[in-house]
């Protein structure tokens, strides 16, 4: 559905975007994580034909986004970071405006329009002027505009920038209702565990490049190659200890007071984990809960980019 | 055409335009100011007269002036209306958006020229009846006011593609106003300036020469036809016209060259426009 094969973008010496190799199926949720500067609104805007690469290619749909730009315009849907309105325009006039520019005739637009505005929640703004609906208002109005053609392809960069809470948990619901409907969504957030909730895949990308892609799970194991993991006891944690000590795959064991558990790294495969709880239980280690520890997003994200502001 | 007449910008711009008070205050301020200087004309020229009435002949100089006095405002107003329609809307940063939608370049730059020009089109058609005071007292035909509506047409077209030029080539809505301004100032003060500079040194060759056929200076002529009032005037004057055809010893008229120019100037403005609307995607410059 998207593919982008070593897209790179120059700005003189400044390389924005370094040879970004990217693949994404249809009907994905797809959430690109980066810091402020890292090449993600480069990536979108080149999506979205707003700039032409200075080498590599991307495809929408099939559709190359150098030589065929008009079809890829009808394939997706986009929301910038930062927008604007026009001050005396009304929400269903606004809309109006947009669908008119995708050539959808007023009769279809006006039984359009209602549904799209009941998708975002503005029913009751439908003839209220955009410039005076609150900012979460306008976002999700924004969002109702990129989808009134029904691309395929939804293209939003930080949507949920500069919202409170409420407005950020109303925005990802409307997201995953748009998931349901099997869009492929491109979505790009700093607001790291909501992507891990919503997307399906996480790309990685710091300064220009791509450094990590896949699940969330995937990007843990494929980054650190362990897994920390949580043994709650019940009994004296000294036996517990040693017995975790002598695996040689558990590393930077450490015991938790507090919670009466041990946590230590585990660097073997999922079967050798089974294998290591089982002899566990075999060894009379009387255990109440033995579990991968959450790891953060954020806490996978700062610690990739380290690791490439070091390297 | 039907895709052009309910063109999605174009609707849009007029919505704009006209839900707002300022632009019907605009109009009212420019009716006033010209229904000023006629009554304030007519008043003057009453006063001075020995018989005390308005003649043809004055109101003939009325048309005159208050046709030079309207293409000035219309060449003040055009860069205003027209500078930013492109640069507004990118640091409104609605552009974008715009951008991705499936309009066509050409579609969204011509919506945006009519729509800003058709504001002044509304000021002159409005300041029409106001006009109609010289048919009180003669000494002009309604050709010759339908002529200088057609003149004011054309006029603005070519200086409003100009602004709408800039307007997609400059970020910056002011240093695009700026850079209008200053060329407008250019083609109306600049070539007036040049083309007195260049007669004067033709005039000057024709009094001292002994030479049976004078020296021509045709660069007069080219600055010349790229004037609006100078073109208009010469159309009131005829005698502008004819001195200016004999000290550069060309014989085209004026208003023939400056149709053609500014035709050239707007067909070049606004498929420059267009092309640079949006990126060339196939050239990652």
């Amino acid at each position: 559905m998207i593919e982008t094969i070593e897209l790179t973008k120059r700005y003189g010496k400044f390389t924005a975007l370094d040879s970004l190799s990217l693949k994404i199926e249809k009907g994905t949720v797809f959430g690109f994580v980066g810091q402020n500067g890292a090449g993600k609104s480069t990536t979108f805007s080149i999506l979205a034909t707003l700039l032409a690469p200075t080498s590599g290619t991307a495809f929408v749909n099939g559709y190359n986004v150098q030589n065929e730009a008009k079809m890829v315009r009808r394939q997706i849907g986009y929301m910038p970071d930062f927008f604007g309105v026009y001050d005396q325009l009304k929400a269903s006039e606004y809309l109006h405006f947009y669908g008119a520019s995708y050539g959808i005739p007023l009769t279809e637009r006006e039984k359009l329009i209602p549904q799209l505005l009941d998708l975002v929640n503005l029913t009751h703004k439908r003839d209220a002027y955009v410039d005076l609906l609150s900012r979460g208002m306008k976002q999700r109005l924004c969002l109702a505009r990129s989808l009134i053609h029904d691309p395929e392809v939804l293209i939003l960069d930080e949507p949920a920038s500069g919202l409170d809470p409420r407005a950020r948990i109303e925005m990802r619901e409307i997201l995953k209702e748009l998931k349901e409907m099997g869009k492929t969504i491109l979505i790009s957030s700093h607001i790291l565990p909501e992507l891990a909730e919503m997307c399906d895949r996480i790309g990685i990308i710091d300064q220009g490049k791509l450094v990590a892609e896949g699940g969330v799970a995937e990007i843990q194991a494929q980054l650190k190659g362990e897994k920390v993991i949580t043994v709650i006891l019940t009994g004296r944690a000294e036996n517990a200890i040693a017995f975790f000590e002598d695996d040689p795959l558990v590393a930077r064991l450490q015991y938790l007071p507090e919670q009466h558990a041990i946590e230590f790294t585990f660097k073997g495969t999922e079967q050798e984990q089974v294998e290591l709880l089982r002899s566990a239980i075999n060894y009379g280690l009387a255990i109440r809960s033995f579990a991968e520890a959450q790891v953060d997003l954020e806490d996978i994200f700062m610690e990739i980019t380290k690791g490439v502001e070091l390297s | 055409m039907k895709n052009f007449v309910i063109n999605p910008v174009l609707n849009k711009e007029f919505k704009l335009r006209f839900r707002s008070y300022k632009s019907f205050l605009g109009l009212l301020f420019y009716l006033l100011a010209l229904a000023i200087l006629i009554v304030g004309f007519v008043f003057i020229e009453s006063l001075t007269s020995s018989q005390g009435f308005f003649k043809p002949e004055q109101s003939r100089m009325m048309f005159m002036m208050l046709s030079v006095l309207q293409l000035i405002l219309i060449l003040f107003i055009t860069p205003g209306l027209t500078a930013g329609v492109i640069s507004s809307e990118r640091e409104r940063q609605t552009l974008n958006i715009m951008l991705t939608t499936a309009q066509s370049s050409a579609s969204i730059i011509l919506s945006k020229l009519i729509s800003s020009i058709s504001f002044l089109m509304l000021l002159i058609i409005a300041s029409l009846p106001l006009y109609s005071f010289v048919f009180l007292y003669g000494g002009i035909s309604p050709q010759q006011v339908l002529t200088t509506v057609v003149y004011y047409s054309f006029t603005i077209l070519g200086f409003g593609s100009l602004g709408v030029l800039f307007s997609t080539l400059i970020r910056k809505t002011i240093v695009s106003m700026v850079t209008t301004y200053a060329v407008t100032l250019f083609l109306v003060g600049g070539t007036a300036f040049l083309t007195l500079i260049l007669l004067q040194f033709g005039q000057g060759y024709y009094n001292t020469s002994t030479a049976s056929t004078p020296p021509t200076v045709p660069y007069a002529y080219f600055t010349a036809m790229l004037n609006p009032v100078i073109v208009l005037a010469g159309s009131f004057e005829p005698g502008i016209h004819d001195e200016i055809y004999r000290i550069t010893g060309i014989k085209t008229p004026l208003w023939v060259s400056y149709t053609l120019s500014y035709t050239v100037i707007f067909i070049g403005a606004i498929l420059f426009s267009i092309k640079k609307l949006r990126p060339n995607m196939k050239k990652g410059k």
